[in-house]
């Protein structure tokens, strides 16, 4: 009976074939595979480092920062949805100083590629935290938050506006330098997806992560009143991940040579399968974090038997193979 | 440091109108102190569910026939518990812990008031455990709704100095609620501690009774979790520091355990307007002018191992 169990730790790891080129890019960015975290579902990687080996991923996004302490939203934060689960915490955080004092330098120690998610309440703030990481050094690629749905002003979700995304961007673009990409994170709340892509591409984003969660409600049919403090909350899981491919497809297929970060509901290696298919370069594990820690490593594996079952020896071809008629 | 094991139920027993399973968890009795939890997947390899349920850790065995084993209490609130409640012996199931900051012991023999309610009883026993073992006294005070909603009543008789059992519904005990009782046991025991798990409310009644008497009071909170491993920020409460600011804790890794008197009941469910980070607050301040109320804890080494906060 005990022989089979097994018992997973940082020290037994999933065993991975090595046989199959998993490298891939997002922008300048060069990682050994394409399997991240998701901002918000990580934290700063200290947690998920008693489960696995950080460095073992492509890379892990840190939960958004921002230039002050954060304490979020009030509770309850959570409802469990079906297959999925809305979320408002609304950004809590120790902010950037703390985060550049201790969460980015051990990241950086573990040797793990950190890919550094700002969020901002004004196109100065973006361009201060920016600067901030900058100064720092350490980081390998910056996701720019622009999609976070649980802030009070909706007004201040620039993703919803092309203009607004347009400048977010450009101001974190002449903040960072050169050779860290910066990719714009995008709600899948919006009207026309390819145009809000393209206007952050155009202000210098060097690719796009998608999606961000979708805004939603759920209602308590005891109290009759909404189940979360904030009233919304932002939808993730498998749920979602059929809206978030079809995000991934249409961008890819009309910005073809923007490389993009994708997530949304990836729980298995298939699942980042289709992301890729779809034309994601990347992928990021998210929710299914809180289900499984160890979920991260496992889908990367789980999609290098899936390639090397399907004929491929190098991850790079089957990018957006899917479009191909 | 927890592990996340790929575990068996090894039984399923009802107690009362509540359920316990134990389970092989190799990696997690081991090193599994009380007051801390574990975390179950629910509803299979497919699930729709995907948040993991928290469980206060009730009994351990380092070594079982099959390996080390944990058990813990539940009730059936849900789908995820009733799929739990329908597993059979042998079946597969993912644990993680433990989790969690266990209760802190006294250095030396001490008398130790335990305050339950409902099953929030369960991680009280092998509290109670290592209480005895360190030659503490034990008084239980346990409440429930009503009698079958009682969790361990014969136990707690067993291995307690008194027990005293209230309900809600008068069925069993005194008529009432355990801090109803609980003022009487503590002037009668001499208590030099307070341990607590149960709902909220009974928390907050516990914390001030054991404030007002001037008794050292730990509570273990259940605030509903999405990771329980200290990534997701659900499981959030206002709790004040060492250094009298407040911020909002994780009760996964930063409690379970907390003590009572730094715990911001009134305050749960908001943010605080003097919390670090709280909205449109001023600048945090460096630490209030008054220091955050020396507890007679402090005073007389109690609880002595090591403060959880």
């Amino acid at each position: 009976m005990s022989s089979t169990m097994t018992v997973r730790s940082a020290q037994q790891v999933p065993v991975v074939r090595s046989d199959i080129d998993m490298s891939t890019t997002l922008g300048r960015f060069e990682l050994p595979n394409p399997v991240l975290t998701a901002s918000g579902c990580a934290a700063a990687g200290h947690e998920l480092a008693q489960f696995f080996d950080v460095s073992l991923l492509g890379g892990i996004v840190t939960k958004s920062i921002m230039l002050r302490p954060r304490s979020g939203r009030a509770t309850p934060r959570m409802a469990e949805t079906p297959s999925g689960m809305l979320n408002s915490i609304g950004l809590q955080g120790p902010g950037i100083d703390a985060f550049l004092d201790k969460d980015l330098p051990w990241l950086v120690d573990k040797g793990a590629r950190a890919v550094v998610s700002i969020a901002g309440g004004s196109i100065d703030e973006f361009a201060k935290l920016a600067g901030r990481v900058r100064d720092a050094g350490g980081a390998s690629m910056i996701e720019v938050n622009i999609s976070c749905p649980n802030v009070e002003d909706r007004g201040l979700v620039f993703a919803c506006d092309p203009r607004s995304a347009a400048d977010v961007v450009q101001a974190v673009r002449r903040a960072t330098r050169p050779e860290v990409p910066v990719f714009a994170k995008l709600s899948p709340d919006v009207t026309d997806i390819v145009a809000i892509a393209r206007s952050c591409v155009n202000a210098g984003a060097d690719g796009l992560s998608m999606t961000n969660t979708l805004l939603g409600i759920v209602i308590d049919t005891d109290t009759m009143r909404p189940v979360l403090a904030g009233v919304t909350g932002g939808l993730s899981g498998p749920a979602i991940r059929p809206v978030a491919l079809r995000c991934v497809w249409q961008v890819h297929a009309a910005l073809p040579d923007v490389p993009i970060l994708g997530m949304g509901g990836i729980r298995t290696g298939l699942d980042a399968l289709q992301f890729i298919l779809a034309g994601a370069s990347a992928v990021s594990v998210g929710t299914e974090t809180f289900h499984d820690p160890s979920a991260p490593l496992r889908v990367l594996a789980e999609l290098r038997e899936a390639l090397a079952a399907r004929g491929f020896e190098r991850l790079s071809d089957a990018v957006g193979l899917a479009h191909s008629t | 440091m927890p592990v996340q094991v790929s575990g068996e139920v090894l039984s399923l027993r009802r107690i009362g109108a509540y359920h316990a399973m134990t389970v092989v968890a190799p990696g997690v009795a081991e090193i599994a102190k009380p007051g801390q939890f574990v975390t179950i997947a629910v509803g299979g390899p497919d699930t729709s569910m995907l948040m993991r349920r928290p469980f206060s850790i009730y009994q351990v065995r380092e070594r079982g026939v099959y390996g080390g084993t944990v058990e813990f209490v539940f009730s059936i609130e849900g789908r995820g518990t009733r799929w739990l409640a329908d597993r059979q012996p042998h079946e597969p199931i993912d644990v993680v812990g433990p989790l969690g900051k266990p209760f802190s012991l006294p250095r030396e023999p001490a008398t130790c008031v335990l305050v339950g309610g409902g099953y929030g009883t369960a991680p009280l026993f092998p509290l109670a455990d290592a209480l005895r073992a360190r030659g503490c006294r034990i008084d239980f005070v346990m409440g429930a709704a009503r009698e079958d909603r009682l969790f361990g009543a014969l136990d707690a008789k067993r291995i307690s100095a008194t027990l005293s059992v209230t309900t809600d519904d008068g069925s069993v005990g005194l008529h009432g609620r355990v801090s109803d009782a609980l003022p009487d046991v503590l002037a009668t025991s001499k208590a030099d501690v307070v341990y607590a798990c149960g709902p909220m409310g009974m928390l907050r009644a516990v914390s001030r009774i054991c404030e007002a008497a001037g008794i050292p009071c730990q509570i273990a909170v259940e605030e509903l979790m999405a990771c329980g491993i200290g990534v997701c920020m659900t499981c959030v409460l206002p709790v004040i520091g060492d250094d009298g600011q407040t911020r909002m804790v994780r009760s996964c890794v930063d409690g379970p355990v907390f003590h009572g008197d730094r715990v911001r009941f009134d305050d749960i469910g908001t943010i605080p307007a003097d919390a670090v980070g709280a909205p449109d607050s001023a600048p945090a301040r460096v630490a209030r002018e008054t220091p955050a109320q020396e507890t007679p804890a402090h005073k007389r080494g109690l609880p002595a191992k090591e403060a959880v906060r």
